[in-house]
């Protein structure tokens, strides 16, 4: 066994114990969690390490045979835009579980449990390097997930659980129809042999919809996105967190890793389409967000605004925006996390999410209503912290590519700072008043530790973001070279015009 | 190791990159007070009271490290570039915190530290016992350490993130007392405005970078010659788009008033003296590129003229202490976008000094007042303080007779040639519009000064008004004797001492084919500047020192639409929240409409349609995931046994 075997077998091996282990105390239950996932951390971070930076392709492969009949192996490999992924993943998870300590009591071993199997299947999605056994990580994944809006959420979480089931399995389903097509051309399920296959463009573009609606479901995109606000809004803290934070990331990477590089043809002649669908999505998310009334649905639909600016990212096909589209997915991850934690962190005070509800909090609760408002800074990008270095070269390399989309999208800047300010605004500025208000504590110790991981992230990265780059750079120009778009280099104007 | 860089019109550049001697400290100069707001706001509770004296420490040690680089560039004038480590390094797009010091740079950093020192101080006591004060001062070194980082940067990107970083610090300290509703809205409202400038912002480097491949300013502006005149038309526009947010020109200048919600201090520091001119600075370091298009300038040019008359037309009627600074602010910096519009850069940045000096210091003289009125800000509510606060009254005087521009006092010279230099360009129209907002400032400021410090007490009997501590006059002598000075020292004469020092940094204008509009020499042009300003104070001396005004605004000499117009503001802050709150409201409610009946509304009947099928089959109850586990399946079997049947 490898690493990355090691770093999917661990959680699982922790469910294990969970189910099978007699008469465990809640604090045993949490320790297991911990201790799982903590060393799942350890083991990815060791996974960087073996990792080779100047190979932009696959690295430490295993194979193992699983169903030799159909070919199919769990064939397990990471480029540097996956390895990124499972960073955030295992870094994301040990800190939803140690969030929700006290939160969650209700079946607790369960909940654990799930997050555990949920953590495995999301490092499983982003190391399969076979279509099948991609697929079936893919769409596991829901199932842990679906139990955790369905059991641990709010009021409505049957229909929020259920939404969310259908509109996946919709795409999930189309996907597994291309993925038997394309199995049935290369005789095989293994990503490196599909990759090479040489598809008529045709064929292409109907497995690019395929795929491409799979995906965009997942990130989500507009117009397929009204499933995020309601599982946001129903799932418990740590379920939003890691919605948020990784499984929408599922469908971005996605994108990068099947849709471009074995439908090239079709991605770029979809790429304008998909420019342009990003560009509703940046900017009718944002204008969504500002009417919500809820923080919940605000945060959830700045999701669909700020995923919308990855995905601009990735089909700009330029090789600043898709490298910095990569580092954007991690950003959202971080900033997005931190303020469904701090909403989660303020509703087990106040068992409300109605911003009508707050106000004058920042009086009461400095070192949250500092926090936010870093996280907000984040989210909306102001440089020195971390979203900006991700959507200034998303907007930049666009623009070289699509100036219509590059400066539409750039209005979402605006809309970014009208709705996270002004949700900040009512919730912690103003007069303190109302006993609720004035009787909002501050966050404890394990809150704040917490939160200090990914705010340090967020002014490490926005200050120094290179090693992402450094990471992720390579795997993305080999997608690029793929499409056939890398050799696409900005000319310096200045030399050739001639009318100057 | 020295380079020669040739600039447009072939004036060379020396360029010497180094990372030695005081300039290779230059990076200390943004960081020590960085690290004083880390640790400030770290230890708010550990340091109370303490942590003014380490943000003190840190605005005055990076004030001595700016004077000790500003003396090396003015010992050996040259460029400077200090190598730093990257920022941003991808596909193509690289960025470096790289820091740019020449003659521009120095000045700016003398006036941002130099004021900002005295800020800090004349804090201490106006701040005194205020709840937040640690944070306060932690705030007040953010500004500090964003705003060099602005002034030092030598790329676009680097220049950017010093840009939003004064604009977080406005916003904090804006909202600094946020537990009023209506500072808490300003402190968005001047956030927001702003980010409308950012996107132009933006959008020009986007735009810079497709053109030239970079965003270090110092390649962008020795490869503008080179430039087609509709590309440089349109990069000046866009950069001037932030200019005219952060700078609060037309149509953006609706939050600088609203700003005054933050600390006094922070008015004078922030909002009058060194953040808001960012917007010049901008423009004057991009001034090789906007020599190559003339018409862009001639925009410029009339959005500042049209700015210092409106702004100057609306400050006539306000009766906040801080309002009708505000405004002057916002006219005040209308004449150095104006002057950066005739081609006059170097003018533009001699009243963007001189301003420093006596805007500041007109802030901090609204400062005392206010604190010895009990935090009135009514003008007419005032009167008479003359005898009561005698330091701030004498400092008064010589900031009120230096904006409205009586010689010898620093704003006559910068304001003169600002003037002259429109003339002399050839700009007739923008020339008179700035001896009218000339006139209109000379009477608004004397008008402000009359009905605060002159004439009989109309405070009544609750407030004792006393003169400040010493740790607020201090700073008031400084700057009134700097504003008294300052045109004198430094430009006393067109091609004074500064014009010369700033000779390499800015584009050359000498291919513009200026033509005077008139035969009109200096010889005429200055006494007509000298009467411009003896008219406005004369009018306000016979409208509110000879009559009674004991009856408050209802003794004002004109009444009158035109009046009530210049009052209400023009009432463009009604139409702006029209516009953008209502018709964006609905704008957006009519999305959120769309969201939920239309996109949602088709997911729940197809939701709906297959839980009806559910039932039909009576497997609803078994669960979903049950069943959807097994059609996956069962349908992946069918697929994959299909598929064996064609490879076999």
């Amino acid at each position: 066994m490898g690493w990355i075997s090691i770093t999917i077998a661990l959680p699982l091996v922790g469910a294990l114990v969970l189910a099978v282990a007699p008469e465990l105390s809640a604090r045993g239950v949490r320790a297991v969690g911990m201790g799982a996932t903590v060393l799942t951390l350890l083991t990815s971070v060791a996974l960087l390490t073996q990792f080779d930076l100047s190979e932009p392709g696959l690295q430490l492969l295993e194979r193992f045979t699983w169903i030799p009949a159909i070919g199919a192996d769990v064939a397990l490999a990471v480029d540097g835009v996956s390895l990124l992924l499972i960073l955030l993943t295992t870094l994301l998870t040990p800190l939803i579980l140690f969030a929700s300590w006290s939160s969650v009591t209700d079946r607790l071993r369960g909940y654990v449990a799930a997050f555990l199997v949920l953590e495995a299947a999301v490092i499983g999605v982003f190391a399969s390097v076979d279509l099948l056994l991609f697929y079936v990580f893919f769409e596991f994944t829901l199932i842990p997930m679906y139990l955790i809006i369905g059991i641990w959420g709010g009021t409505l979480r049957r229909y929020a659980a259920v939404k969310f089931f259908l509109y996946t399995l919709l795409g999930g389903l189309l996907m597994l129809v291309a993925i038997l097509y394309l199995f049935g051309q290369a005789g095989t399920f293994d990503y490196e042999a599909v990759r090479a296959l040489e598809l008529t463009i045709t064929e292409q573009r109907w497995l690019f919809v395929a795929f491409a609606l799979a995906f965009a479901v997942k990130v989500p995109l507009f117009p397929v996105h009204t499933w995020l606000p309601d599982a946001h809004t129903e799932a418990p803290t740590g379920g939003s967190v890691f919605l948020a934070g990784v499984l929408l990331k599922m469908g971005t990477f996605g994108l990068l890793r099947y849709a471009l590089p074995i439908f090239p043809d079709a991605t770029v002649e979809f790429a304008p389409w998909l420019l342009a669908i990003s560009v509703v999505g940046i900017l009718y998310g944002a204008v969504v967000a500002l009417m919500q009334a809820d923080i919940k649905r605000l945060i959830a639909y700045s999701s669909v605004s700020h995923m919308g600016f990855v995905v601009l990212g990735t089909f700009a096909l330029n090789a600043t925006a898709t490298s910095a589209s990569v580092i954007q997915m991690v950003n959202h991850g971080l900033s997005t996390g931190a303020l469904f934690l701090l909403i989660g962190f303020l509703y087990e005070r106040r068992h409300t999410r109605q911003i009508a509800a707050f106000g004058g909090l920042a009086k009461q609760v400095p070192v949250m209503a500092g926090l936010w408002l870093v996280v907000s800074m984040s989210s909306l990008a102001l440089p020195g912290l971390n979203g900006f270095v991700g959507e200034f070269p998303i907007l930049l390399g666009t623009f070289q590519e699509n100036r219509t989309a590059g400066v539409l999208a750039a209005f979402g800047a605006v809309l970014a700072a009208v709705y996270l300010l002004w949700a900040y605004q009512r919730i912690f500025h103003g007069p303190l008043e109302g006993a609720d208000n004035q009787n909002t504590v501050d966050l404890k110790p394990r809150e704040i530790g917490v939160l200090t991981p990914i705010v340090v992230l967020i002014v490490a990265i926005g200050l120094y973001p290179q090693p992402m780059f450094d990471l992720v750079e390579p795997s993305v120009d080999r997608v690029l070279t793929e499409v056939g778009v890398s050799e696409l280099e900005v000319e310096p104007a200045a030399t050739t015009s001639e009318e100057g | 190791m020295k380079l020669l860089a040739v600039l447009a019109s072939g004036v060379e550049l020396e360029v010497v990159e180094t990372t030695s001697g005081l300039i290779g400290l230059a990076w200390l100069i943004p960081l020590v007070p960085l690290l004083g707001f880390v640790g400030v706001l770290l230890a708010t509770r550990a340091l109370a009271d303490r942590a003014a004296t380490i943000a003190m420490g840190a605005a005055a040690l990076t004030f001595v490290l700016s004077a000790a680089v500003a003396t090396t560039v003015i010992l050996e004038p040259a460029t400077y570039v200090r190598a730093m480590p990257t920022w941003i390094d991808v596909g193509g797009f690289t960025v470096t915190f790289e820091l740019l010091i020449d003659q521009l740079t120095a000045v700016m950093l003398l006036v941002v530290t130099g004021v900002g020192l005295l800020v800090h101080v004349y804090s201490v006591g106006y701040m005194h016992g205020d709840s937040r004060y640690p944070r306060y001062f932690g705030y007040l070194n953010l500004f500090l350490a964003s705003m060099l980082i602005l002034v030092l940067g030598s790329n676009l990107l680097t220049l950017f993130l010093g840009w939003e970083l004064v604009g977080l610090s406005s916003y904090l300290l804006i909202g600094f007392w946020f537990e009023s509703r209506s500072n808490a809205a300003a402190a968005k409202k001047a956030f927001v405005t702003n980010r409308v400038g950012d996107v132009s912002f933006m959008v020009g480097m986007f735009l810079t970078f497709a053109t030239f491949g970079t965003l270090d300013i110092l390649d962008v502006v020795t490869d503008a010659e080179a430039l087609a005149s509709g590309t440089a038309f349109a990069l000046v526009l866009l950069f001037l788009g932030g200019a005219v947010a952060k700078s609060a020109q037309i149509p953006l200048y609706v939050w600088l008033p609203d700003a005054m919600a933050g600390p006094t201090p922070v008015s004078a520091l922030i909002h009058a003296a060194t953040m808001v001119t960012a917007g010049v600075y901008l423009l004057v370091r991009l001034s090789p590129l906007l020599v190559v298009s003339v018409d862009a300038m001639e925009i410029i040019a009339w959005v500042g003229a049209l700015t210092a008359l409106f702004a100057a037309l609306i400050a006539v009627r306000q009766d906040g202490i801080k309002e009708i600074l505000a405004y002057s602010t916002i006219s005040q910096l209308g004449f150095m976008f104006l002057a950066v519009g005739v081609g006059a850069f170097r003018e533009s940045i001699f009243h963007l000094v001189t301003h420093a000096f006596f805007k500041g210091l007109l802030f901090l003289v609204a400062g005392s007042v206010m604190h010895a009125m009990a935090n009135r800000t009514d003008i007419w509510q005032m009167g008479g303080l003359r005898k009561v606060m005698p330091v701030t009254f004498w400092t008064a005087a010589i900031g009120t007779a230096a904006i409205a521009g009586v010689p010898p006092l620093a704003g006559f010279f910068s304001k003169d040639q600002i003037l002259t230099e429109a003339y002399f360009h050839g700009y007739g129209a923008i020339w008179i519009i700035g001896l009218v907002a000339a006139v209109l400032t000379a009477f608004y400021m004397s008008r402000w000064f009359i009905l605060i410090f002159l004439g009989r007490p109309r405070y009544g009997e609750v407030v004792h008004p006393h003169e400040s501590p010493p740790s607020m006059t201090v700073p008031l002598i400084v700057l009134a004797v700097l504003s008294a000075i300052g045109g004198l020292a430094l430009n006393a004469v067109h091609t004074g001492p500064l014009y010369r020092f700033l000779e390499p940094t800015v584009g050359p204008i000498d291919q513009l084919g200026y033509e005077p509009v008139g035969p009109l020499e200096e010889a005429v042009l200055i006494p007509l500047a000298i009467v411009a300003a003896a008219v406005g104070i004369l009018l306000a001396y016979l409208a509110y020192a000879r009559r009674d005004v004991s009856s408050g605004r209802m003794s004002e000499p004109v009444s009158g639409v035109g009046a009530e117009l210049m009052e209400r503001r023009f009432f463009v802050d009604e139409a702006y929240e029209k516009v953008f709150t209502g018709a964006g409201g609905r704008v957006a409610q009519a999305m959120v409409w769309f969201d939920t009946r239309v996109i949602d509304g088709l997911v729940d009947g197809a939701g709906a349609v297959s839980v009806a099928i559910g039932r039909v089959g009576r497997r609803a109850q078994t669960g979903l995931v049950r069943s959807y586990v097994g059609v996956v399946l069962l349908g992946a079997i069918v697929l994959v046994g299909v598929l064996m049947a064609q490879v076999v």
